[in-house]
């Protein structure tokens, strides 16, 4: 199977702008390789790095040593993003567009011919129900109403990878259940998922493999039936032992 | 180019959405207004001393609206987060500070256009003449030197963190450069080494802003400028706008830009 998204050795070391200059480590040699059709869950507490590592796969930051690659680009390339979707942690979309300003604006970025992208973004805001309010400033938006903006301009070049970083936090049981649903309807398109999360009952129930990291390390990586085979017990449980997590006597 | 045209696109409908762009415009208009319907007197020298006003008016507005407004764009990006959406699709970052810089020229020209054309109609009601291509020159010669400013502009929001120590700090430098720049040769004449040869340096650095400056042949009614000179001057901008927004890659290009 062809490798979709791959890190090599990535180790990224944010430095302070003051004097001291003092050294943060947050990704500690990182080697990743998903491959294509795989709904992969990267886990991890907060702090682990797992949003580093979608700033290096995205070009906002330059590892300080390593690669990382996505459909074999090298992840410098503006290329390596044709194919690909992404949503990020927190985010606020131009509030001065309409959502469907916003979703040609960004059609136009990735070269889609007017005809094909203005039955996309009827398609996409049909999927996230924003149909009703496509006129409407962004501005004017509830939180929920943002959030599926964003999932819409992460779907709109029809993407091969989707790259979500904690796509369910901040939503309520609803929105979850729906962005669920989005992801296992991608994955039945074939398509790629890359998704960080710390919620890990859903991480088991639609992720095909998982990989566990903790300050800047990957601890575990595996099939999520194989994990709960080898350690004899649930995904929350492998998880709080990688974190070495001691219950309080 | 239609990424571009794209980035550039957005700048633009975020200005005419914005309310405090028409403030601006509503009050020089109010001015030009008033300055032109001010009729009693038949004396030459004050209705050319109108001119002038009605022409200053127009020079600072479009200053003050190409820095504004391109002070803002990248920060505001940057503090409202659309920047990560942005670079996440397959624009480089050259694109981004070209369409800024496109978006920011493009609409100071809509404004520009818009002052000349009321200047024109009032002075040309009054006067009954229509020197149009002269009118034409001045535009495009305050259009071309405002492209130098906007590029330096953008040059400065990549640097400075604030953007209102950028506005402050460009403003000044255009404004120097605009009273003093011309005059720098002769100031460094007076002075002993070594600040006779930076003076010299810094007058053959900066941008002459002052050259496109010909209000005058507005206000006294000179003959128009060859058209060989508005095209060298244009060419000179061009090159330092060039200069500018290399430099500002330069900066953004290596930008740790963290969600
Ligand atoms: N812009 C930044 N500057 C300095 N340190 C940062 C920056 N962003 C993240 N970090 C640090 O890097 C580590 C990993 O953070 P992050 O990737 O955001 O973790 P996660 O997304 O898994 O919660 C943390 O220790 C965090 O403090
Ligand atoms: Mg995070």
């Amino acid at each position: 199977m062809s490798s979709i998204l791959r890190t090599e050795d990535l180790r990224v070391e944010y430095r302070s702008r003051d004097l001291k200059q003092t050294v943060n480590l947050a990704l500690k040699g990182l080697n990743l390789n998903v491959s294509a059709g795989e709904v992969f869950g990267f886990l991890g507490p907060n702090g682990a790095g797992k949003t580093t590592t979608m700033n290096v796969l995205l070009g906002y930051v330059k590892p300080t040593e390593g690669t990382a690659h996505l459909f074999d680009v090298d992840v410098r390339e503006p290329i390596a993003r044709q194919r690909i979707g992404y949503l990020p942690e927190l985010t606020y979309y131009y509030k001065f567009l309409t959502v469907e300003e916003l979703l040609r604006f960004y059609a136009s970025l990735f070269e889609i011919p007017k005809l094909e992208a203005e039955s996309r973004i009827d398609r996409l805001l049909k999927l996230v129900e924003l149909e009703h309010a496509r006129r409407q400033p962004i501005r004017t938006y509830s939180k929920g109403m943002q959030q599926r903006a964003g999932l819409a301009q992460a779907l709109i070049n029809n993407p091969d990878l989707l790259l979500l970083d904690e796509p369910t936090s901040g939503l309520d049981p609803l929105g979850r259940m729906k962005v669920r649903e989005i992801i296992r309807r991608l994955k039945e398109e074939g398509k790629t998922v890359f998704f960080s999360s710390h919620e890990l009952g859903e991480v088991e129930t639609i992720c095909d493999r998982v990989a566990i990291l903790h300050q800047g390390e990957l601890k575990v990586e595996g099939r999520v039936d194989d994990l709960m085979a080898r350690y004899h017990c649930n995904l929350e449980q492998v998880f709080l032992k990688v974190v070495e997590y001691q219950p309080q006597p | 180019m239609n990424k571009i045209l794209a980035i550039a696109g957005v700048v633009i409908k975020e200005l005419y959405r914005r309310k405090d762009f028409y403030v601006l415009f509503v009050l020089t208009a109010l001015i030009t207004l008033l300055l032109g319907s001010v009729n009693f007197f038949h004396d030459d020298r004050i209705a050319r001393y109108l001119k002038e006003i009605c022409l200053l008016l127009i020079w600072i507005s479009a200053l003050v609206i190409a820095i504004t407004t391109t002070a803002r764009q990248i920060p505001a990006e940057r503090e409202n987060r659309t920047i990560f959406p942005l670079l996440a699709k397959p624009v480089t970052r050259a694109q981004v500070i070209t369409g800024k810089f496109l978006g920011c020229w493009l609409a100071v020209a809509v404004a520009l256009a818009v002052f000349y054309l009321f200047f024109g109609v009032i002075s040309g009601s009054r006067e009954h003449a229509w020197p149009v291509l002269k009118y034409f020159q001045a535009l495009w010669l305050q259009w071309t030197m405002l492209a130098v400013v906007i590029a330096l502009v953008l040059f400065g929001s990549v640097i400075f963190t604030s953007p209102a120590e950028n506005v402050t700090i460009c403003f000044f430098a255009v404004l120097g450069i605009l009273l003093l720049g011309g005059h720098l040769n002769t100031v460094a004449l007076g002075q002993k080494e070594p600040a006779r040869t930076m003076l010299y340096t810094l007058y053959f650095l900066i941008p002459h802003l002052e050259w496109f400056d010909v209000r005058d042949i507005i206000i006294y009614d000179w003959p128009r400028i060859p058209w060989l000179d508005c095209l060298l001057a244009t060419l000179y901008a061009a090159v330092y706008v060039v200069v500018f927004l290399f430099a500002a890659w330069l900066v953004f290009r290596r930008k740790v830009l963290a969600t």
